[in-house]
């Protein structure tokens, strides 16, 4: 039975058949995922339809940007910052974008929704989403970006931030780990099968 | 009637007797052949776990366990690997070394990532393991990191003079490393490299260990049999992801339950471009690989 489960699938995902490959996912296969979240402690947990985090990466001591923020009149002019963020160079189609695009004017401890809709850091995927929405049907899937937890229980999901810095967002490139060693016993051709 | 039937099976009045023999043949051994591990009583296994963890205990001056968890029922794992978003870092190698103590010397490696040239496409021919590099990905390159492919329909197991290498209910190949003996047929066999040979033994370096094991898995090995990657049986049966899934920094590697409809394994199939290695084979790898892009 299970076997005939199976050879369906491979032949499913045969090549000749991967045109069916690009059908776009129905809404329900992308919020299925969610609806099984539960909330433990210890983590940041967001209301029904949103999913589980961990804490976002903010560099030390940014967090609450209102420590700051509160007293302090937005300035809405697009240029060079100088007093501040002075390490934050937009490389994310900054030809359109401003900070302001993203990050609420009237309070800096959330982003906003191009609705205007405040949302929190913990939720930056949505903000993410409104521009990339392939990615999130597939993020929210568990495709794109990466889960943790347990395979058929409780999940916790990476955030876009935590591999793409919203402000440059090009995945780094990587040192990767040594070379295997090449074996002595046998000379191996460059294809080794 | 009855002859064309014959001629359509293209198949003769001798071939048929000799089939029956050899199936009753094959039948026999198989019956009256060495019980596997989940064959044997309850209380036998336990006793050889038991000595099982004692002696690694003493060898390796920490408590070691040896967990003999079996298949959950109803579960068929499955894996996949973003090809367009794998970078080739062998975070995944090295992960795996340590999760299921690899000899460090001589050196085992069950995944092997390969790297390709974006103009030939996926091409064993031209396929370099050994690539140095400061930074990855390297232009003009991509990545396919290949370990055992958990084939349904497995060359490997079916060559085995002892029944020491098998398919689990749960899809995963495994080897009771007590049966293994070491005639290397399996490896022969293998159409992707994915079967590694203990020449000498292990060495895992002291404080190194990883004391949560399985039978099945990554318990220490001795000189001298074949392993292989097991999808991380101690913690996939406990319902954990494998280790090279939570290290990869790209989130390229996916794993599931391929019966469940909503795993990701089976997004995956239904709304990506997916293939298997080396599908004329017909080997029915449950290990795909797809295209996230
Ligand atoms: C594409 C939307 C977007 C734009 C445009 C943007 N940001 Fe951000 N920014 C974010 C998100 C999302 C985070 C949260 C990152 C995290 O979760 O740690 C963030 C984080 C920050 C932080 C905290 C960084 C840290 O070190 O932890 C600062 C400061 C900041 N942004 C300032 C700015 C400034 C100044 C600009 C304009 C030059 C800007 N942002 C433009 C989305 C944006
Ligand atoms: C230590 C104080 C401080 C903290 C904390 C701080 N900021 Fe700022 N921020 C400033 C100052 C000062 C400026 C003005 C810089 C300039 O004009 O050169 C500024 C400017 C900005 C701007 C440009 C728009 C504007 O109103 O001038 C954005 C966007 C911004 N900050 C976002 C954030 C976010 C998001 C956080 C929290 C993650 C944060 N800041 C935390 C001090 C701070
Ligand atoms: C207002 C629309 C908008 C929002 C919001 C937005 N992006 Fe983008 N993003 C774009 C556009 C347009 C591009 C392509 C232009 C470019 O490459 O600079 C892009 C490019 C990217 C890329 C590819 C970069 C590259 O160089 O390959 C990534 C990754 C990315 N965005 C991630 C994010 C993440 C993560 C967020 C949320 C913090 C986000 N984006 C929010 C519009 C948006
Ligand atoms: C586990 C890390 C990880 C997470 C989490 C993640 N991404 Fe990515 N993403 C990548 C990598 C790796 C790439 C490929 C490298 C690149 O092109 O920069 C990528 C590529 C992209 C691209 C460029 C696609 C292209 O065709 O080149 C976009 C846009 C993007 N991601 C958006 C998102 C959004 C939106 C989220 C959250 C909903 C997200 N990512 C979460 C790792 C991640």
């Amino acid at each position: 039975m299970t076997r005939a489960v199976v050879f369906a699938l491979a032949v499913l995902a045969s090549p000749a058949l991967s045109l069916a490959g690009d059908a776009r996912p129905t809404p329900a296969a992308v919020t299925a995922p969610a609806e099984r979240v539960a909330a433990p402690e210890g983590r940041v947990t967001v209301p029904a339809e949103r999913v589980e985090v961990p804490p976002p990466p903010f560099s030390e001591g940014i967090f609450p940007c209102s420590n700051c923020h509160a007293g302090m009149e937005p300035n809405r002019e697009r240029r060079v910052l100088t007093d501040m963020h002075t390490e934050i160079t937009l490389r994310h189609d900054e030809a359109h974008r401003w900070c302001l695009d993203c990050h609420d004017a009237q309070n800096r401890d959330v982003l906003h929704l191009a609705s205007g809709e405040p949302v929190k850091f913990e939720e930056s995927y949505r903000l993410c989403g409104q521009c990339h929405g392939e990615k999130y049907r597939d993020w929210r899937a568990g495709v794109h970006g990466r889960r943790a937890g347990s395979w058929n229980g409780h999940k916790t999901y990476l955030l876009c931030a935590h591999c793409h810095n919203p402000h440059q967002p090009r995945f780094q490139a990587l040192t990767p780990k040594p070379a295997p060693k090449r074996p002595t016993r046998f000379i191996p051709s460059k294809g080794a099968r | 009637m009855e002859p064309t039937a014959k001629q359509e099976r293209g198949m003769t009045r001798r071939q048929f007797a000799s089939c029956t023999a050899a199936a009753a043949a094959g039948f026999l051994m198989t019956a009256c052949g060495p019980k596997r591990l989940f064959d044997m009583p309850r209380d036998r296994l336990r006793t050889l776990i038991r000595d099982m963890e004692r002696d690694y205990t003493e060898k390796y001056g920490t408590a070691v366990t040896v967990a003999d968890t079996p298949p959950i029922p109803g579960v068929k794992f499955a894996y996949a690997l973003d090809v367009s978003r794998c970078i080739g870092c062998r975070r995944c190698v090295y992960a795996c070394v340590e999760e299921n103590n690899l000899s460090r010397d001589p050196q085992v490696h069950w995944i092997r990532v390969l790297e390709m040239d974006k103009e030939k496409g996926i091409d064993f021919a031209h396929a370099d393991p050994y690539y140095e590099a400061d930074k990855v990905p390297r232009e003009k390159h991509f990545y396919v990191p290949v370990a055992c492919q958990q084939c349904d329909n497995t060359p490997c197991t079916k060559v085995c003079p002892t029944g020491a290498t098998r398919v689990d209910p749960d899809g995963i190949v495994v080897i009771d490393y007590d049966w293994c003996i070491g005639c290397r047929y399996c490896m022969a066999a293998c159409p992707y490299g994915a079967r590694h040979f203990n020449w000498s033994e292990p060495t895992i370096p002291e404080g190194q260990l990883n004391p949560n094991t399985h039978y099945l898995g990554n318990r220490p090995r001795p000189k001298g049999v074949v392993e292989k990657c097991t999808w991380c049986i101690q913690r996939t049966r406990a319902g954990r992801y494998p280790a090279c899934v939570e290290v990869c920094p790209v989130g390229a590697r996916k794993f599931g339950n391929l019966l469940d409809p909503e795993s990701e394994i089976r997004y995956i199939i239904e709304h990506k471009r997916v293939l298997v290695l080396k599908p004329e084979l017909n080997t029915m790898p449950k290990f795909f690989y797809f295209y996230g892009t």
